[in-house]
């Protein structure tokens, strides 16, 4: 069967067997994006530091490999960042979705490169950052 | 598998040799052979309806119904010509009864708009729970406009129509419009029309049926049926896209205000006030969508050289044998199991979402579709977010089939 890079290991591992899911009691954010086209959820618990950084984040996905591989690889590379960082990572993951080029220091999260040849499985891989995003724009306007 | 289950395929007229009308199939799709398993969303076309498509471009070509010179004179000829073809296609009376529409969707929303707007508050219009949003969002816009009430007819587990609970639907004689699918786009499932008709009608209201998907498979025939509304659409029927039709009885066309006004629609116009133009002009307004139109009528003219004994007989056989080669995929769940029904098949399968099938489908040349198909409270009666789907047309082989049902098994190892 003609495989495709996108199912890699690193997405097929943590799509199942991921290791930031479930829920956070002692979240204070909480946030979810939702893909109504295909009915993917993202449900996302976290608690910020005095100094408005990730101290710990968990995600409840319902959805597909590279939706919960993405989610599960987000919440591991965004722990200790603060916003202004998730925005550079989720450009940049943009970039490399957009172009099948994966800007140096992308690590892990290249591995969705690959969707640059997929079009209409981009929001897939998105959706976590997008409901990430909002949700601590949402706590800024607070 | 057994291999004696092909049998009827061939037995029903082989219909190998279609695939040679139909270009694209010797295209290449990541290096591998193109297998096209997503007719049910819109159908490949054959080189017959391509090639008359580019004539009419290159050799006869004007704006209709009102040049007075040759060309336009030859032009709408040709274009009146297949509204001839669509009344003998589907049986109408007439050929008045023909209203050329861009697609179903707007074929349906000329009704709801239209016959819609003639009904009172407190009347019904009832759709089935397995509706396109096609034939549910027209209806849920209707009602807000007018406070008609929309009645929900449910399904049985196995996807058929709930013909019980139909009738309770019917008994308090509010229902003015029946509108309900001839044919699943998600589950396959045929619906009885006959007796959903009879029923209707006996509860004093009308019908109209959503054939999108059934007029590709079965022959259809209005009058027989006795329906009053019927809608296709002519990219699922291996006809261009941009063009659809709406069948109505003329009594009801005539009695139905317009719904776009524009040119073509009108008889005299000042700034005072327009009169209408008889039907089914009534209906079309501004400059049609003549080359799919004409496309259209070729598409029609090769289904019927082939005829629907041979479609049906081979797509019954495709589609038995398809359930039982999927059947056999570990994990794998197909969804919807009427008796009756037509070569669309959804699936689950545990383990492995909907897209990554799709996408894992894809890399070995394989199209179906992933999603909600358009037809997201079905999703949610069923209970799931999304299922695959497998759809079958003239074109499908048994070899085909075999390659998905091996290629599936070969994906859920992937995840498991």
């Amino acid at each position: 069967m003609a495989q495709d890079d996108l199912y890699r290991t690193v997405v097929l591992e943590r799509a199942k067997a991921p290791q930031y899911a479930g829920p956070l009691s002692a979240a204070t954010l909480n946030g979810q994006g939702s893909n109504p086209l295909c009915g993917d959820r993202v449900q996302l618990h976290a608690v910020l530091d005095g100094q408005g950084r990730i101290e710990a984040i968990r995600h409840e996905t319902r959805g597909c490999a590279i939706c919960a591989a993405s989610a599960d690889l987000m919440a591991g590379r965004v722990t200790g960042q603060d916003r202004a960082h998730v925005g550079r990572l989720h450009a940049e993951l943009v970039e490399a979705v957009e172009t099948g080029m994966a800007p140096e220091g992308l690590g892990e999260l290249s591995a969705f490169a690959p969707l640059h040849q997929h079009r209409s499985r981009r929001r897939c891989a998105l959706l976590p950052w997008s409901a990430l995003i909002d949700m601590l724009n949402d706590d800024k306007d607070r | 598998m057994d291999q004696s289950v092909i049998t009827p395929v061939d037995a029903a007229g082989s219909l190998r040799h279609v695939r040679a009308d139909f270009p694209i199939l010797g295209q290449k799709v990541h290096g591998r052979d193109l297998v096209f398993l997503d007719s049910a969303a819109s159908a490949q076309k054959p080189r017959q309806v391509i090639d008359c498509m580019a004539e009419t471009m290159r050799t006869q070509y004007a704006n209709i119904h009102r040049g007075l010179y040759w060309m336009s004179e030859r032009t709408t000829e040709a274009y009146e010509a297949v509204r001839d073809q669509v009344a003998r296609f589907l049986g109408a009376a007439a050929r008045e009864e023909i209203v050329f529409t861009r697609n179903s969707t707007e074929a349906i929303n000329l009704v709801a708009h239209s016959y819609g707007g003639l009904l009172k508050p407190g009347q019904v219009v009832l759709v089935s729970e397995m509706e396109h949003h096609a034939n549910l969002v027209p209806w849920q816009m209707l009602r807000d406009r007018t406070g008609i009430e929309l009645r929900i007819t449910p399904i049985t587990d196995d996807g058929a129509l709930d013909m019980e609970a139909l009738e309770a639907n019917l008994a308090d004689g509010r229902v003015a419009l029946v509108a309900i699918t001839h044919m699943s786009n998600v589950l396959g499932t045929i619906t009885d029309a006959r007796a959903i008709i009879d029923m209707a009608h006996a509860a004093g209201a009308k019908v109209l049926l959503d054939g999108s998907q059934l007029a590709v498979h079965r022959r259809v025939n209005v009058q027989e049926l006795g329906a009053d509304f019927y809608v296709v659409t002519g990219h699922k029927l291996y006809g261009p896209t941009g063009i659809g039709v709406l069948w109505a009885r003329r009594e009801l066309l005539e009695a139905m205000p317009p719904f776009l006004g524009g040119g073509d629609m009108i008889s005299t116009v000042s700034f005072e006030r327009s009169t209408w133009a008889n039907v089914p002009h009534k209906f079309e307004a501004g400059t049609p969508a003549i080359i799919e139109t004409i496309g259209l009528g070729a598409a029609l003219a090769y289904i019927e050289s082939i005829g629907f004994d041979a479609i049906g007989a081979h797509e019954d056989a495709l589609t038995a044998y398809a359930l039982e080669a999927l059947g056999h995929v570990n994990g794998l769940k197909v969804i919807g199991t009427a008796p009756q029904r037509g070569g669309v098949i959804s699936f689950t399968m545990k383990d492995v979402h909907p897209h990554d099938i799709a996408t894992l489908l894809d890399r070995n040349g394989i199209a179906v579709r992933a999603g909600h198909h358009c037809a997201e409270p079905l999703m949610r009666r069923l209970g799931v977010t999304a299922t695959a789907r497998a759809s079958f047309g003239i074109y499908t082989t048994p070899e085909e089939i075999d390659f998905l049902a091996a290629t599936l098994e070969q994906i859920r190892g992937f995840f498991v």
